[in-house]
């Protein structure tokens, strides 16, 4: 199985005429089963296809045509016109939405996620390349063209968090190359806000059941890494008999050299030192509390995973 | 982006928020007039981005307008924190009865405002919070669901304060998280805010900070505070090398190489993308390296704009080689970064191959990318080298030169 999206996942493109969404387009037709892609929207387009995909007006035209509910929707417009169109989205009924935007303001991914909350959706970015299923679908520009992202990633037992996109695809394919496939990879984003931090993911993978571990990529800036061990900490201690604990979690963590700049800015909006808390050193301290193992090279997580999930099944065995 | 105090107080101002009747000087003689005007005693305070300015000197009581005058032109001079101060502000020494906290943050975790009051206010909110913890009052705010009274009444209320104080300080929070939301500002602190002899309130400092990403929907208001548009208000300046980085980046439009940022090592980097570039300058470092720049290329920009960047990374003083390096790259394409590197370097009359410690991009195109490379002779791996050992191969690269020359 796999988290937030399969073979059976319909989805949308928001700004589908636009140059990097064309492409991201054809890379999803074209990669593993063939993502169902049953329109596209941009306003003023209505009754053109990219790629063979009708393109609409109006979500709600789209979803008209479609017949009935549509799962989600990547959503690549303008700045600007984000928030307009991830409401859009909402309100006519679409859960799932990957937000591939960048530079959008903190206030109207606030709004973007409360009105998803409100209504039961889900948001996965800003400023992300979204989902990958290995083999089967992709959602988004993750892994690129389709024969690139079957390079780097394969169906296995691994789940993958990351903050950054590119290091999405350098780390799956790193444990492809060990043999250890990914269930789902999520290219969280790496703004100061998202709409699914690695705790509010993990309840998805610890649900799936071809997920034995996880393994994310950090960087300096915001709680998130915090959340996770807290996460890790109260899920554990309050685990009943028979439920699984926290899955195994290696973490590789980029950008120690902020720890001595801060007030600067790099890689992402969300990447800071602004206080302690947002230093490499406090968050490997906070992680390594809860249990996760912080990897200094990317080529020894493989190892690592392999290790702890060895270990935590062999406990129950 | 951080505001000046001054500015700070303008927005308060604006907000409908009471202030004192200060005034900002460029100069120790306006400094002198604004005193005058006020016509009491008066405090100066130094206008930089950096915190400690009462510890620094930057901050003087002064009696008359000439000792204002006076303290105003040695204020102009102090350097606080590596920065000169954009000017000094005048302000009429308040006879404050007690100090007050207000402020909005946003929680990362909740993903919304967080509206903060205390009535232990004059000193950091976060030590409050600590020693005091019940004299904290916090609530989260809707950004969806419109803003009320009430909740500021219930945080305020919360800290115990009660009667007249809690009816005169509702609106100014209130206004406070309307500020906060209207101009996207990360965090809109009052601190101290006064409770004067009269029972009536004044903000006596403020801290504000907007989101760089919502800068374009507030031009307005920037150009009336006179704030430039380039203006990054970052822990320091930008270099002027970093500022022909970001020339180089605006140089046409598709995809990034830039994001530059200085170092003095001799390593230049050519680095992407976002978190490649910090992984791999954490690996350059973990092997001794020392690198002359950050920088991220992405979003696969053009050949121009890739050998822009890698001139001008070739062309800072002390930087013998260059690396090549990035995460797999899916949408920036291997050729076109190979090829732009290797024009840098014969434009500039290097050989590409002397020149280019080493390159190690794979992904998109890279077949055709390592095809250029074997034309020139340099030295490149594929995905099978990890990030970290791509860096302690460029690393020894340039100390093994280190070496030969030491020998010569």
């Amino acid at each position: 199985m796999s988290i937030l999206v399969d073979q059976t996942t319909t989805f949308i493109v928001q700004g589908i005429t636009g140059r990097e969404a064309v492409n991201l387009t054809r890379e999803c037709l074209d990669y593993g089963r063939g993502a169902k892609i049953v329109g596209g929207v941009t306003p003023g387009r209505l009754g053109r296809e990219v790629h063979g995909v009708p393109v609409f007006d109006t979500v709600a035209q789209a979803v008209a045509h479609h017949g009935g509910p549509i799962d989600g929707s990547v959503v690549t417009v303008p700045p600007a016109f984000t928030r307009d169109a991830v409401f859009e989205a909402i309100e006519n009924g679409i859960k799932l939405i990957v937000i591939v935007t960048e530079r959008i303001p903190r206030r109207d991914v606030a709004e973007m996620v409360e009105l998803a909350q409100l209504r039961g959706a889900r948001i996965i970015g800003p400023n992300c390349l979204g989902v990958i299923v290995p083999d089967i679908v992709k959602m988004g520009g993750i892994g690129g063209p389709a024969r690139n992202a079957a390079q780097a990633y394969t169906p296995g037992p691994i789940g993958v968090i990351s903050r950054s996109g590119g290091m999405t695809t350098e780390m799956s394919s790193t444990l492809s190359a060990a043999g250890l496939g990914q269930s789902t990879a999520v290219s969280i984003g790496g703004d100061a806000i998202i709409g699914s931090s690695y705790a509010e993911l993990m309840p998805l993978f610890q649900a799936d059941e071809q997920t034995r571990g996880i393994v994310i990529y950090s960087e300096p800036g915001g709680r998130m890494e915090a959340d996770l061990a807290r996460w890790v900490t109260e899920h554990d201690a309050s685990v009943a008999d028979g439920e699984r604990r926290s899955l195994p979690i290696v973490a590789f963590m980029a950008g120690r050299f902020m720890d001595e700049m801060p007030g600067m800015s790099f890689g992402h909006a969300g990447t800071i030192v602004e206080g302690k808390e947002d230093t490499t050193a406090e968050k490997i301290e906070r992680l390594e509390a809860a249990g996760i193992t912080v990897a200094e090279r990317i080529e020894d997580i493989p190892q690592m995973i392999r290790q702890k999930i060895g270990a935590q099944e062999g406990a129950y065995a | 982006m951080r505001f000046f105090e001054f500015e700070a107080r303008e927005i308060v101002k604006r907000a409908g928020i009471p202030v004192t009747d200060y005034g900002f000087a460029t100069d120790a003689a306006q400094a002198r007039e604004i005193a005058e005007r006020i016509g009491g005693p008066v405090v100066i305070k130094s206008q930089v981005l950096s915190g400690g300015r009462m510890k620094a000197g930057g901050v003087k009581f002064a009696d008359t307008p000439e000792e204002a005058e006076e303290h105003a032109r040695e204020i102009l001079q102090l350097e606080i924190g590596g920065h000169m101060p954009r000017g000094v502000l005048v302000d009429p020494k308040a006879e404050v009865e007690q100090e007050y906290y207000a402020g909005v943050v946003w929680d990362g975790t909740r993903k919304r405002p967080v509206m903060i009051f205390s009535p232990v206010g004059g000193i950091d909110i976060e030590q409050v919070a600590a020693e005091q913890p019940d004299k904290v009052g916090r609530r989260h705010l809707s950004t969806i669901l419109p803003r009320s009274d009430y909740q500021a009444k219930e945080v305020i209320a919360a800290t115990g304060v009660s009667g007249s104080d809690l009816t005169r300080l509702t609106p100014i929070v209130r206004r406070l998280a309307d500020v906060f939301a209207e101009k996207d500002m990360t965090l809109a602190e009052i601190n101290p805010l006064g409770r004067l002899a009269d029972g009536s309130f004044v903000a006596l400092d403020a801290h504000m900070e907007m989101e760089n990403e919502a800068r374009p929907r507030h031009k307005a208001l920037l150009a009336e505070l006179g704030v430039g548009e380039h203006e990054t208000r970052l822990a320091r300046e930008p270099t002027p090398f970093e500022i022909a980085g970001e020339e180089v980046d605006a140089s046409d439009h598709r995809g990034v190489a830039g994001n530059v940022t200085e170092f003095d090592g001799n390593l230049g980097l050519v680095i992407g993308a976002g978190g490649g570039s910090l992984t791999l300058f954490d690996a350059v470092r973990a092997h001794g390296g020392k690198p002359a720049n950050y920088c991220e290329i992405g979003g696969n920009p053009s050949v121009a704009k890739a050998c822009g960047l890698a001139k001008l990374v070739l062309q800072k003083p002390g930087v013998e080689r260059i690396a090549v390096m990035m995460s797999i790259v899916s949408n920036t394409r291997v050729d076109i970064v190979a090829r732009g590197v290797i024009k840098a370097c014969l434009e500039l009359g290097y050989d590409p191959a002397e020149k280019i410690a080493f390159f190690r991009i794979p992904g998109a195109w890279e077949e055709e990318g390592f095809k250029i490379l074997d034309k020139y002779g340099i030295e490149y791996a594929d995905r099978s080298v990890s990030l970290n050992e791509a860096a302690r191969r460029a690393v020894e690269k340039i100390q093994g030169g280190e070496r030969t020359e030491a020998r010569a």
